[in-house]
């Protein structure tokens, strides 16, 4: 929804052009001063899938990734994202094909109403980036659970998403030495 | 959907221009770093936004080392990156697990602890939106004139729920703070302890336009022990309900000081000085003592969510587990 209207000079003064890369793909957008980065993902951009839950920071469905870090994209001023490498959900996949945890989100039933899921798969997909950096990664529910803390879902109960993430993990590690911890960790 | 009103927005380069913006009094400025605190109450209409000074640009803010005896902390150091510190977790490795604590992995991210410091008091009445408040009118901390939240209060008893504050202060740290004075930057130092006022509307002593620019944490010598314990409904996300920290100093297995700090009382948290318990051998009876302590000289309000006389209870439990936890490992303390 570009700006169409002309501005008066004092609203003038409060569009800022923010230049920012999101999903690999440089963008100059104008926004006003006293949006957030989420508004501006889905009212400038188009890209809706990163969702306004809350919009006070305490349920998570706005989750992106900000220079490779889960980041609340209803608290993050837009013009506070300049120069900043922002993924959203659109981004996930590759080439038409879904990422390996939104086929696996499907497939094992992770997903509900679905309103979470978007900031449920970026707090993963971090997860996941996390644990193939690892010199030796180990998949621990706790690390995921822990990785998903700042994700609520009212849905699914949690155990399905933990489920899922689990399995993504396993096919990251192909080394499948991975080690679990007991019951509930890798098998 | 919550919109954010209309403001406008700095980006200086330097400490300089950043202070400068901050110490004008017509601009309404506040200071941005993570944003987690201030965006959402800006939101609910308890904080008015004239210009937002973004601190993310301003050189040395950030970072953390050792310097002698003491760390040095950037306050735009992020909890994130307190939580995973090696040298916080090998010097002062409370204050990591209690940054670890605080809210939710993405606001770790983004919050810096300049920001957890300064954090903005939190009651059951002013953080609803500006229309559920408009039912009951103002309060203390929102032109009105009565409390609603502690039926007669004369004074705001809205709670800090940083979780850094109380353990902060149980290491003994000391923050920096800069300002503008005369066209140029002022620092001065204070005990992070004195940074606290009681008055929930005016909490933090710092003066219009200063800023808080680093904490120095005294690296603990091998016979004081720090922990820091943080019950809350939910193990992510949530504001403590209670988040208490214990200093202990010890010689010979006997305690010869320490203290324990109390937070989300009130605005100020609460230092007990242990002094008066010194020469008690340590062990489950001193643990109970202190947690006794705890319940008789603390008494939560109504203030922020739960049940106060269950807090209080609360309180000593959480005391005592936090004094055993330290006792049964030695350097480190950890939640349940």
């Amino acid at each position: 929804m570009p700006i169409a209207e002309p501005l008066d000079p004092a609203q003038a003064r409060r569009i800022a052009v923010v230049r920012l890369h999101v999903n690999g793909q440089a963008h100059a957008v104008a926004a006003p001063t006293h949006w957030t980065l989420l508004e501006l993902l889905r009212y400038q951009l188009g890209l809706v899938g990163s969702k306004q839950g809350c919009d006070k920071g305490d349920c998570g469905a706005c989750t992106v990734l900000v220079d490779g870090l889960p980041t609340l994209a209803c608290l993050t001023l837009a013009v506070a994202a300049e120069g900043r490498h922002v993924e959203t959900v659109e981004g996930l996949g590759v080439g038409g094909e879904p990422h390996p945890l939104q086929r696996l989100f499907a497939e094992r039933g992770a997903a509900q109403c679905g309103f979470c899921t978007p900031g449920m798969l970026m707090s993963s997909a971090h997860y996941l980036d996390e644990l193939g950096r690892a010199d030796a990664p180990v998949i621990r529910r706790a690390d995921i659970a822990a990785a998903l803390g700042g994700n609520l879902c009212r849905c699914t109960g949690y155990t399905k998403i933990l489920e899922a993430v689990e399995a993504a993990a396993q096919e990251t590690c192909s080394r499948a030495q991975a080690i679990g911890d007991g019951p509930g960790g890798a098998a | 959907m919550l919109r954010l009103p209309a403001f406008d927005v700095a980006a200086p380069r330097d400490l300089p221009g950043a202070l400068h913006l901050l110490a004008d009094p017509n601009q309404g400025a506040r200071p941005l770093a993570g944003g987690t605190d201030l965006v959402p109450n800006a939101k609910l209409g308890q904080t008015r936004l004239g210009t937002a000074v973004l601190l993310r640009n301003v050189g040395g803010l950030c970072g953390l080392e050792r310097r002698g005896d003491h760390v040095w902390i950037g306050a735009g150091t992020t909890l994130a990156e307190l939580a995973t510190d090696p040298t916080i977790l090998e010097t002062c490795a409370a204050l990591g697990r209690a940054a670890a604590r605080v809210a939710s992995p993405q606001i770790r991210n983004m919050a810096t602890l300049g920001g957890n410091l300064c954090l903005d008091t939190r009651c059951r009445y002013i953080n609803q939106s500006e229309f559920w408040r408009s039912a009951l009118g103002g309060c203390l901390k929102s032109h009105g004139s009565e409390c609603h939240v502690v039926p007669g209060g004369q004074g705001c008893v809205a709670a800090l729920s940083s979780d850094t504050a109380p353990v902060l202060i149980a290491y003994g740290a000391v923050v920096e703070v800069a300002g503008w004075r005369d066209g140029q930057v002022a620092r001065r130092e204070l005990p992070l302890a004195d940074l606290y006022d009681s008055d929930g509307t005016r909490h933090v002593r710092l003066a219009p336009g200063e800023l808080l620019t680093s904490v120095r944490v005294p690296v603990p010598g091998p016979h004081v022990r720090v922990g820091h314990r943080k019950w809350a409904v939910r193990k992510s996300i949530d504001f403590p309900l209670i988040s208490v920290a214990l200093r202990l100093e010890l010689a010979g297995g006997a305690l010869v000081g320490g203290r324990l700090v109390v937070g989300v009382l009130g605005p100020r948290p609460r230092v007990l000085d242990l002094k008066g318990l010194a020469g008690r051998p340590m062990g489950a009876a001193f643990a109970a003592e202190l947690g006794r302590m705890a319940f008789d000289r603390c008494r939560p309000l109504p203030n922020i969510p739960y049940d106060a006389d269950y807090r209080r209870e609360r309180l000593a439990v959480e005391v005592r587990r936090l004094a055993l936890g330290l006792l049964d490992d030695p350097p480190h303390c950890s939640d349940a």
